[in-house]
């Protein structure tokens, strides 16, 4: 991924700002243009998510994409935050083989990944058991 | 809105065909579907292509004027569709309305996928554009990894097992074996999927489809001037199409994809039939929690029994609802942008009844099932014999 495409989103990445509608109080992470619900009368707004969840479904990575050679195997899960959305994280700082769904967890911040030995290094958010 | 008919049919050998060319592909399955239908290439009005990416698998864009030039078939309208892995039944979808609408008479409705020109890491980089680059890819999440995500929660709510996803591929690969265009002519059986190497847990790599090469065309008529070129018409009964959110983590939920149940809704109403009217299915099973999950959402079965019910071997050849009997994705091979068109030509070939040894006796209703990415587009066509 090119630099500009991920740097335009480092507020969102990294302080884990979504939005949320005033019409309908719905929050959205990532941050979404338009309310899906409201679509015309919606007012989305930045809103700073708590970062608490609870473990949705997960997977043990061992075949990976570009870049998270590095990480086999890595926990990749989906999410239920407390603020309404999901989302999709890695869970870092666990054993793979003692994740279960309903896991409690909080999204730190952490090295993503990295395009090449000269490449850039990516941060983001991982989550971790609490 | 008028009536229309599939009148031909063609299909490529599906495989890692390293001697053939993209263009070879196409070429090969449009001279087979014309030959079938018994048309000249003079009366073709119009043609549409499914394919996902040739941009990033031959580095090639515009491949409708390609197309078009290399069939001989310049200067009729071709337009490409891309929807992913639904590419095809989208093209399906394009070419129905157009002659539907009464735009067009006879239209090409064609999908190709040339993946192996490339290496395997690529390819499997590039099938993972078919998800949110910014929000899972870029996070760590791979195809077969939002595919795992959906597989262990419907584990978790249903209590299905490995084991019955195992014989999703154990089943597909048995049909494969008579199908002779398919990719695999091997049977596996439950151990060999289990023992195969782990993907992203719970999909081994046997849960997987492979890549494949792979070229399908059907060429369209309204019904009433179907008659002039086949004694064995096949209506197009109904289509449905359906979109859902790119991302699976925005979804209420992921046992099931909704696009799916709703192109089926849109596609039932339309044919005047459910899902007890269908003698078989081409369902979408790019990994085998994937055929669970549409047998399902399409209404063979209740939500969550779908790993029970093939376990009993309903969905087997001689079941009670025969799905993929071509092999599917999984044995056939999933030449993406080919497989929406591939899975229409198995069911025309099976109400024709010239299915060989796949054959399901007396089938007179068929659905195809075709999905592109994790469920962000869902297309449903239902085939009924118009003789
Ligand atoms: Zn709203």
């Amino acid at each position: 991924m090119g630099v500009p495409r991920f740097w335009r989103e480092i507020p969102n990445r990294y302080n884990l700002i979504g939005t949320k509608c005033k019409n309908c109080n719905k929050v959205f992470f990532p941050p979404r243009y338009i309310c899906p619900n409201c679509r015309r009368v919606g007012k989305l707004e930045p809103y700073k998510l708590k970062g608490r969840g609870k473990i949705y479904s997960y997977t043990i990575t061992y075949v990976p994409s570009n870049g998270f050679e590095d990480q086999v195997p890595y926990v990749l899960a989906i999410v239920e935050l407390e603020d309404g959305p999901k989302i999709t994280t890695q869970v870092t700082d666990c054993d793979p083989n003692d994740i279960k769904i309903g896991d409690e967890v909080e999204i730190v911040f952490r090295r993503m990944g990295e395009e090449g030995e000269e490449g850039v290094i990516y941060y983001g958010y991982k989550a971790r058991k609490i | 809105m008028r009536e229309v008919a599939i009148i031909g049919v063609g299909l490529t050998k599906f495989g890692e065909l390293w001697d053939v060319s993209f263009r070879q592909m196409i070429v090969e399955a449009g001279a087979q579907a014309i030959e079938d239908a018994n048309v000249d290439g003079k009366q073709i009005d119009a043609m549409y292509v499914g394919n996902m990416s040739a941009g990033q698998f031959i580095r090639q864009e515009h491949v409708a004027s390609l197309i078009a030039d290399h069939a001989g078939l310049v200067p009729i309208p071709c337009t490409r569709v891309e929807g992913a892995c639904a590419s095809g039944g989208l093209a399906l979808r394009q070419a129905f309305i157009a002659v539907a609408s009464g735009i067009h008479d006879i239209v090409v409705a064609a999908g190709i996928e040339k993946m192996t020109d490339i290496l395997t890491e690529q390819t499997t980089e590039a099938l993972a554009t078919a998800a949110d680059q910014e929000w899972e890819a870029q996070i760590g999440a791979t195809f077969p990894g939002l595919y795992a995500l959906m597989a262990r929660r419907h584990m978790y709510e249903y209590g299905t097992t490995e084991e019955q996803m195992a014989m999703v591929a154990v089943k597909n690969h048995h049909n494969a074996c008579f199908n002779p265009c398919a990719q695999y002519h091997m049977k596996i059986t439950v151990e060999d999927v289990l023992n195969s190497a782990p993907v992203t847990y719970p999909l081994k790599l046997l849960d997987c489809s492979p890549i494949t090469d792979g070229a399908a065309c059907v060429i369209l008529a309204p019904a009433e001037k179907a008659r002039r070129f086949t004694d064995t018409p096949i209506l197009i009964a109904g289509s449905g199409q359906a979109s859902d959110t790119i991302s699976l983590h925005d979804r209420p939920t992921l046992t099931g994809i909704r696009a799916t149940t709703e192109a089926a809704r849109v596609a039932y109403k339309m044919a005047g039939v459910g899902p007890r009217d269908i003698d078989l299915a081409e369902v979408h099973d790019c990994f085998t929690i994937a055929e669970i999950m549409a047998i399902e959402d399409l209404g063979f079965c209740k939500k969550g029994e779908g790993g029970r019910v093939t376990e009993q071997g309903e969905t087997a050849l001689g079941g009670r609802i025969p799905i993929n009997t071509s092999g599917g994705l999984k044995g056939k091979g999933h030449p993406v942008g080919a497989t929406g068109i591939a899975q229409a030509v198995e069911i025309v070939q099976q109400l024709r009844g010239e299915a060989g040894k796949r054959q399901v006796e007396g089938a007179e209703i068929g659905l195809t099932h075709n999905v592109g990415g994790t469920g962000g587009t869902a297309v449903v066509h239902i085939f009924k014999r118009g003789d």
